[in-house]
This record gives C-alpha cells, sequence and structure tokens, in this order.
C-alpha cells in the first residue's frame, strides 16, 4: 500500500505538471457550471429547484469522455518509453503499480469534484435542499468514475499507443453506457436480463434518483476490481 | 551477495534467447558479460532482476530463490538504453525511486545528496531529465540503481553514451563498487570488460561459451605462444631451416621471405625467445624485431561467437 501512495503522488504530480490537470479542471467547472447555473433550460434559477439534479447529469457527461483522457497514459506510455520495466524492478509488485495508477486517476477525480462542493453549498442556501439525494448524487459519481477508470487503466495496460488507449476506453464506455442498456431493452428472457444487469446506466440512474442499493454499489466495485485485476494480469504478462 | 543461476531458459516465440545457462556470481566480483547482440544478455539480466520469469531453471540469492521478489530491494538495475521519466526534475525522481525501494524516509534526503555527488550531477539536479545529455542521463540511470545501497548492481551496457573521460569515471566507479558488492555488467566494448571485470562471460545463441578471466581466456583460446621476428642474414632460408631445428619452436611460417619476417609457434607451455636470440647470437645474425604477439580479447571473442 505505502508503494502505492507513492506512485499515486507520483502520477498525481505529472497530471499538474502538465496540462491535463488544469484543462480538466477548468473544462469540467466550465460546462457544469454553465449547465447548472446558467443556460440550458434546466439550470437552477429557470426550474426554480433547488436541487443539484443537471449537475449530476452533465457531470456524468463530461467525466465519461474525460476519464479516459486521464487514464489513457497511465500504463502504455510507461511501456512504450521502457520505464515500465524499471518501475518493475523496484521493490513493487505488479498490483501495487496498478493500484498506485488507479488511485491517481480517482484522486483527480475527487479534486475536481471537490470544486464543485460551492455548489453544493450556494444552491443548498437558495430553497429547500435535498441534502440525502445530493450526498447520493456524489457517491454516485465517485463509484461510475471509479468503475470508468479500471475500465481506462484496463485500456491502457493492452497498448503501448495513447490513442488507443483513450480509444479503446470510450468505446468499452460506450458498451456499458449505452449499448448494453438498448440490448437488455430490446431483447427478452435471460438475455435481456444479463445485459440490464450489466448496463452502467440502469445502476447510476438508481444512485442518483437517491436511492443506494447494495446491489449496485456492488456492480460498481465488481467492474472496478475486475479492471484492476485485468490490467494487472496485462501487465504481469509483460507483452 | 551471491547470485546461483541454474539451468536458466528462456523461449520467445519458440526461439530459445536462453538456452541451459548456469553460473555462479560471488560478492566482491565484477562480472563481464560479453556477446554479440541478441546473444541473451539483457534477458538473462531482466530475468536476474525479477522482470521476466524464466521459463526453466532457477535463479538463487544468498541460496533462496527469487521467484516471490524478495530480493528486489537488494538490487540495482541500469537496463539498455536507461528509461527515465522525461518530464520529472533530476532530485524529484532519485527521491521517488528511494522512496521505491524502501528507503528510510528520514534517509530519502542525504542518499539522494549523496548519489548526487558520486554520479557527478549536481549542476543538472533541479533540471529536468529530457532537458539533460546523453551522458547525464546515463550518470542519472547509474544513481537511481545505487540510490538504496543495494549488494547486487545489474547494468546493461552503462558506458554506453559518455565521453571518454566519463568512461573511465564511471568504470573507476563501478570498480571501486565491485570490491563489496556483486556487479554484473554487459557491454560491447572489449577493453571495457578488461578494464572494469574480473570475470569474463561470454554467451552465443543463449549458451555460455566461455567464463573466466581475461588471462585465461587467453590461455584457454590461444595454448601456445607465438613471436613474430624479423631478421637480417644472407640466406633467408638458412634462417627458417635453422629456426626450425630449435627444439621449443613447433612451426615456422614465413611471412615476408625477401625481408626476412618469421612467425613462430611454440611448443605448448614453453617460450622461444631465448633459442631464438641465441641461434642468431650464434649465427651472427641480426635480429631486428622480436615481438611476443597475445591473442586480443577481440579475436577470442570472434573465434567463439562466429561459426
Amino acid at each position: 500500500m505505502n508503494q502505492s501512495w507513492v506512485i499515486a503522488k507520483k502520477e498525481l504530480a505529472s497530471f499538474f505538471n502538465s496540462l491535463i490537470a488544469y484543462i480538466l479542471l477548468i473544462a469540467f467547472l466550465l460546462f457544469t457550471g454553465i449547465f447548472t447555473w446558467i443556460y440550458g433550460g434546466g439550470d437552477v434559477f429557470f426550474r426554480k429547484q433547488a436541487d443539484m439534479q443537471v449537475f449530476f447529469n452533465f457531470a456524468n457527461i463530461i467525466l465519461f469522455f474525460f476519464i479516459p483522457a486521464i487514464t489513457m497514459r497511465l500504463l502504455s506510455e510507461e511501456k512504450r518509453s521502457g520505464t515500465m520495466e524499471l518501475l518493475l524492478t523496484k521493490n513493487v509488485t505488479d498490483r501495487q503499480v496498478v493500484v498506485g495508477k488507479f488511485l491517481a486517476a480517482f484522486l483527480m477525480v475527487c479534486i475536481t469534484l471537490l470544486f464543485t462542493l460551492v455548489y453544493y453549498f450556494s444552491i443548498s442556501r437558495l430553497g429547500n435542499f435535498d441534502h440525502g439525494a445530493s450526498i447520493t448524487g456524489y457517491l454516485g459519481l465517485l463509484l461510475m468514475s471509479a468503475a470508468y477508470i479500471a475500465i481506462g487503466l484496463f485500456a491502457s495496460s493492452i497498448t503501448k499507443n495513447q490513442i488507443v488507449a483513450f480509444l479503446l476506453a470510450l468505446f468499452i464506455g460506450i458498451c456499458f453506457r449505452f449499448l448494453f442498456g438498448f440490448l437488455g431493452g430490446s431483447m427478452t428472457g435471460w438475455l435481456g436480463e444479463l445485459f440490464n444487469t450489466l448496463s452502467l446506466q440502469n445502476h447510476y440512474d438508481s444512485i442518483a434518483r437517491g436511492v443506494i442499493d447494495t446491489k449496485d454499489v456492488i456492480y460498481f466495485l465488481s467492474i472496478t476490481a475486475l479492471g484492476i485485476y485485468l490490467s494487472e494480469y496485462m501487465v504481469s504478462k509483460r507483452s | 551477495m551471491d547470485i546461483q543461476i541454474r539451468n536458466l531458459t528462456k523461449s520467445y516465440g519458440g526461439h530459445r534467447a536462453v538456452d541451459d545457462i548456469s553460473f555462479d556470481v560471488r560478492t566482491g566480483e565484477v562480472l563481464g558479460f560479453l556477446g554479440p547482440n541478441g546473444a541473451g544478455k539483457t534477458t538473462t539480466m531482466k530475468m536476474i532482476t525479477n522482470f521476466l520469469l524464466a521459463d526453466e531453471g532457477r535463479i538463487e540469492i544468498n541460496g533462496r530463490a527469487i521467484d516471490d521478489g524478495w530480493a528486489k530491494q537488494h538490487i540495482g538495475y541500469l537496463p539498455e538504453h536507461n528509461p527515465l521519466y522525461d518530464e520529472m526534475p533530476v532530485i524529484d525522481y532519485l527521491a521517488f525511486c528511494a522512496a521505491l525501494q524502501n528507503v528510510d524516509k528520514s534517509d530519502i534526503p542525504s542518499r539522494v545528496k549523496e548519489m548526487v555527488r558520486i554520479c557527478g550531477i549536481d549542476t543538472m539536479k533541479h533540471k529536468k531529465i529530457s532537458e539533460l545529455s546523453k551522458g547525464y542521463r546515463q550518470r542519472v540511470g547509474l544513481a537511481q540503481a545505487m540510490i538504496h545501497n543495494p549488494d547486487i548492481l545489474i547494468l546493461d551496457e552503462p558506458t554506453s553514451g559518455l565521453d571518454p573521460n566519463q568512461i573511465v569515471e564511471i568504470r573507476e566507479l563501478i570498480k571501486n563498487l565491485g570490491n563489496e558488492k556483486t556487479v554484473i555488467l554487459s557491454t560491447h566494448i572489449l577493453p571495457e570488460v578488461e578494464a572494469t571485470c574480473d570475470r569474463i562471460l561470454i554467451i552465443n545463441k543463449g549458451k555460455i561459451v566461455a567464463d573466466g578471466t581475461a588471462n585465461t581466456l587467453r590461455k584457454q583460446a590461444q595454448g601456445q605462444q607465438v613471436l613474430r621476428i624479423k631478421i637480417q642474414a644472407p640466406d633467408n632460408q638458412v634462417v627458417a631451416d635453422a629456426l626450425q631445428l630449435i627444439p621449443q619452436v613447433r612451426t615456422v611460417e614465413i611471412v615476408d621471405f625477401g625481408s626476412g619476417r618469421f612467425e613462430l609457434q611454440s611448443e605448448p607451455e614453453v617460450h622461444s625467445n631465448e633459442a631464438v636470440f641465441h641461434l642468431c647470437a650464434s649465427k651472427g645474425w641480426v635480429l631486428t624485431e622480436m615481438i611476443p604477439y597475445e591473442t586480443k580479447l577481440e579475436d577470442i571473442f570472434r573465434d567463439l561467437t562466429m561459426n
């Protein structure tokens, strides 16, 4: 764990030493800010409702595109430049490396969401505010981000090319987010059931409504664990 | 720490990169790994550092198998091509490596400082690694390998890209380290092995073809002494015949009949220098050249690795 933390800190620092972190922060806050407060027909003032529903909807979409951008270089760049060899011959296990990288991306998302607490506190003063729904909304975002990060990490572990890693992560994300739900809706029987269970959107929606079901939590954590495990497996192959 | 390697084998898609290799390295020994490109040097090193798993055979350090990675913290490794994180400043990078190698948090600054001093990167320590010249990069690579004061150093072409002065410095450094540590280094530069290594291991096509000090390798490769001589005499044919009659001389080869150049190969274990001198003295011939010819490491290398 200690070693994972060392790696996570280094990765996090490299996000902030490059432009990635700042672009992510600015773009995220700009988009969610505009749609939450000013524009789009769904903003707080237009609807005259003190809730964060619009914010969560947009945060969800923006993270869907941004998380692959954070994760794409995590492992692929190490493979391309050969630093993976140096890293893995240090006193670390494959798992510690993968977990460290995961932690770095997850902390990056946490930091981003931390800034949006400003929205939380300001909206909560505007009217009759449902604190519970907002807290589960954040929890849902964090769980979903963890799953996306694990998917992105896996995509990054199978290629040396960052662009390929990005597109692959996006593709797997689209499967979980749209395709499985669509297939689940159009099929009947156990196959339809299976796709509905796999659909990330279904699980996210129920958390976003303010209902925390252990089933949904377990779903997100399983995808996260599976992604991390598969990344570790790919790293251990040394290909 | 001692390293024992037994029957190590590694294949890449049917091609045996390392084929049943066994050898030992003892504490305080600097082992030079020689071989043409693709001979299996780097693969062997990657297995010792636990980056690759062997298909067969075992690697033990102090009698304990390294499979579970326990030995990683005792090994310092400089990989081929010296990969580094380009975007990191030198001292941050060294501190990162120290932390990964379980150096005590309180000791990290002093270790980094010492490595910066030993490797001569003081003026560069705040620069990003991407801004360094190749020589300085190589020093940073060495510094990260030694940051945790490991007992074993595995260096894959440590002097590549350095200028002649730096090469001498680094060789000196490796030699000093070799007194108390176990060092394995690979190189293409043959004089370098002679200058730094106590023992040489030549591998070719995944197999060990020679193992010993530079001197024993020479003896093995060339059992007899070879003398190149030039004699001024009235009749060179007489000289050739007389040389042939010296008991210590096995064969006489006429290199250049006109100018009186000969190459003598002695019988095993004896030298013919004195006999040749006395012969010339008694006949009144002028001996203008006598060069004992030593087999060069290059020749041994070529003999063993070209078929």
